[in-house]
């Protein structure tokens, strides 16, 4: 049955059905409200876990690093500065091969501070060796949650899923939750393999020389090369025992014969999909394509969906300051490895809470089409289009 | 966006001051279209809030799976908790042609400077007077959005009810009996809005 749900109730609501028996957290705007419904849960009893307020994101991390080593089902949650406080850790969580899940509510970085949503702090964590997942709407954060501890259990690597900050985590909308016994049924009780035991001592993390660090990093490439195949394979599955798809690794719009298509990741993929219905509608073959992974990079299957478009837009919520948007980077490297010159442009918007309305991505559309997709660069500001008379802008 | 296929889509924005339930108000009305089986979505203005600042919350009630996630910028409705936001802040900013005001206020329509100057539907409503003596408090929410129920129709009063019944259900009984007489009263006075607005027509 349908609720209608705030995001990060949503959110909380199907981490309480995974069963984690470790929270911990330091509370920061916009990820807050999940930590609360969760420790309210702990408190009222309805989530046996152990729920511990941090002294920083940082201790945060730190705790559910040490959790799933004791053999705990962990979770965490935070945003922007709080996940950039917890780089060391989140590196060394990956790098232990630990199957933590996270949720980043998306949140611009400081300075200058702000509280609003972009994709920077997820961005800057791309190399660290986690699993990404960026959601477009609460029904996919919920689901997504339920996903993530199977990945991330599978593979043994981490999984952050990414949602937009207040576009998803402070939005009411319909959310169908799945039943504790359906939720059972897919995620099985899991038992770290690595679990440290004083019976049968062993290290986790230690130090590694010259001569075999490189074989470790090596050894995370390739879990998550695989972990493609492993998504892929447990969202088809998703969507057989509850009924719901998001496309696996990428998700795909009207396609059928685009010339051009906008690629983008999280919340305003429902605004351009109702772009992308209003320019079909006017005859213009235009598609869109959502990534939803972006670590694991899908490359193999982004070139699939977009061998036969002439134009591609990537739309990005955040860049890297000196050489540019960091998708539309990475997609192009792809396409050059199989040959494709189909010119790729880059949009940076929506930085810092910048809505990305539905008529500036339409204008991107038209503008980039008309510039043959091959200028780099920003995404024209929002003016709100009064439609009052022009001498009357501002009443009151 | 709109999409042209759907007969019924409406965004409505709330305009109050931190502390008098805008975005509990919001979510209210949300809920309430929800229980009418209608697709909704309701969210506050991104920021954070301040007690007596002014504050903005924002509804959309759809028949379609509603995608967009954007602010609302054009919308078809907005409710005033508070008058004197009418003197400092552009609330009414982006309000479509024949857009639905409706005001708390003791006043007339014709009381304000901004009714001369558009096209807009004005609906007083003394909430706050009415919000004291049924709620002991002057809080206007549910008697605002009994009128909107009433002069909109894009909201049932009974799923007003419900949704109050379920939201408030922790408040405890007398809490929620005495915001159900609000929301009634305040479609009382919405529908007499609609007579008279009837009788102006005919005569």
């Amino acid at each position: 049955m349908r609720k209608l749900l705030e995001g990060s109730r949503a959110v909380a609501e199907a981490v309480r059905l995974c069963r984690p028996q470790v929270v911990a957290a330091y509370p920061i705007t916009p990820q807050t409200h999940i930590i609360e419904h969760l420790a309210q849960h702990v408190a009222d009893g309805e989530l046996e876990a152990e729920f511990i307020n941090a002294e920083s994101e940082f201790g945060a991390a730190s705790i559910v690093l040490g959790s799933v080593i004791g053999g705990a089902r962990a979770f965490t949650a935070t945003a922007s500065q709080g996940l950039l406080l917890m780089t060391e850790v989140l590196y060394n969580i990956a790098g232990m091969r630990l199957p933590v899940v996270m949720v980043c509510a998306n949140r611009a970085v400081g300075a200058p501070i702000n509280i609003f949503s972009d994709h920077q702090d997820s961005m800057a964590l791309r190399d660290a060796g986690w699993i990404q997942l960026y959601v477009e709407s609460n029904q996919e954060a919920a689901d997504s949650m339920i996903l993530a501890y199977r990945i991330a259990e599978a593979c043994e690597l981490p999984v952050m899923v990414c949602m937009d900050g207040f576009f998803l985590t402070h939005t009411f909308e319909p959310v169908a939750l799945p039943t504790q016994d359906a939720v059972d049924d897919y995620l099985p009780t899991y038992h770290f393999a690595r679990t440290l035991n004083p019976t049968q001592p062993m290290t986790l993390g230690g130090g590694s020389e010259p001569d075999n660090y490189q074989e470790f990093r090596k050894a995370q490439f390739d879990a998550m090369e695989s972990a493609q195949t492993v998504i892929e394979a447990f969202e088809a599955e998703f969507h057989e025992q509850f009924g719901r798809s998001y496309g696996g690794l990428v998700q795909g719009y009207r396609l059928e014969g685009a010339t051009t298509v906008l690629l983008g990741m999280g919340s305003m993929m429902g605004a351009v999909r109702d772009i992308v219905d209003k320019l079909r509608d006017q005859g213009q073959a235009v598609g869109a394509l959502r990534l939803r992974c972006f670590r694991p990079f899908p490359k193999d299957t982004l070139i699939e969906y977009l061998k036969t478009a002439q134009h591609i837009i990537v739309l990005e919520k955040a860049f890297s300051i000196g050489a540019g948007g960091i998708i539309a980077t990475e997609l192009r490297a792809a396409l050059h490895l199989v040959g494709i010159t189909t010119p790729v442009k880059s949009v940076i918007g929506g930085l810092g809470g910048r809505d990305l309305t539905p008529e500036v991505i339409e204008t991107i559309f038209q503008e980039s089409t008309a510039d043959g997709c091959i200028n780099d660069g920003f995404a024209p500001e929002h003016i709100p289009q009064d439609e009052f008379d022009s001498g009357q802008k501002r009443h009151g | 966006m709109t999409n042209k296929k759907q007969q019924h889509f409406h965004e409505i924005r709330f305009h109050g001051r931190g502390g008098q339930g805008a975005v509990s108000a919001a979510a209210l009305l949300a809920l309430a279209a929800f229980e009418d089986g209608s697709e909704s979505q309701a969210f506050p203005k991104f920021g954070s809030e301040r007690r007596g600042a002014p504050v903005e919350a924002y509804v959309r009630i759809s028949d379609t799976v509603i995608r967009v996630h954007n602010q609302v910028y054009k919308p078809d409705a907005i409710i005033i908790q508070d008058a004197t936001l009418l003197h400092s802040q552009a609330v009414l900013q982006g309000l479509k042609n024949d857009g639905l005001i409706v005001l708390n206020s003791e006043k007339q329509a014709n009381d304000f400077e901004q009714r001369s100057i558009d096209n807009f539907r004005w609906v007083c409503i003394p909430a706050s007077r009415i919000g004291q003596k049924l709620l002991g408090r002057p809080l206007p929410n549910t008697v605002l959005l009994g009128a909107l129920s009433a002069c909109s129709g894009w909201v049932s009063c009974m799923a007003l009810e419900l949704a109050v019944a379920n939201h408030l259900a922790s408040k405890g009984e007398a809490i929620v009996k005495a915001n159900i007489d609000a929301i009634r009263e305040g479609y009382r006075l919405g529908t007499m809005v609609n007579d008279s607005e009837k009788d102006k027509v005919v005569s």
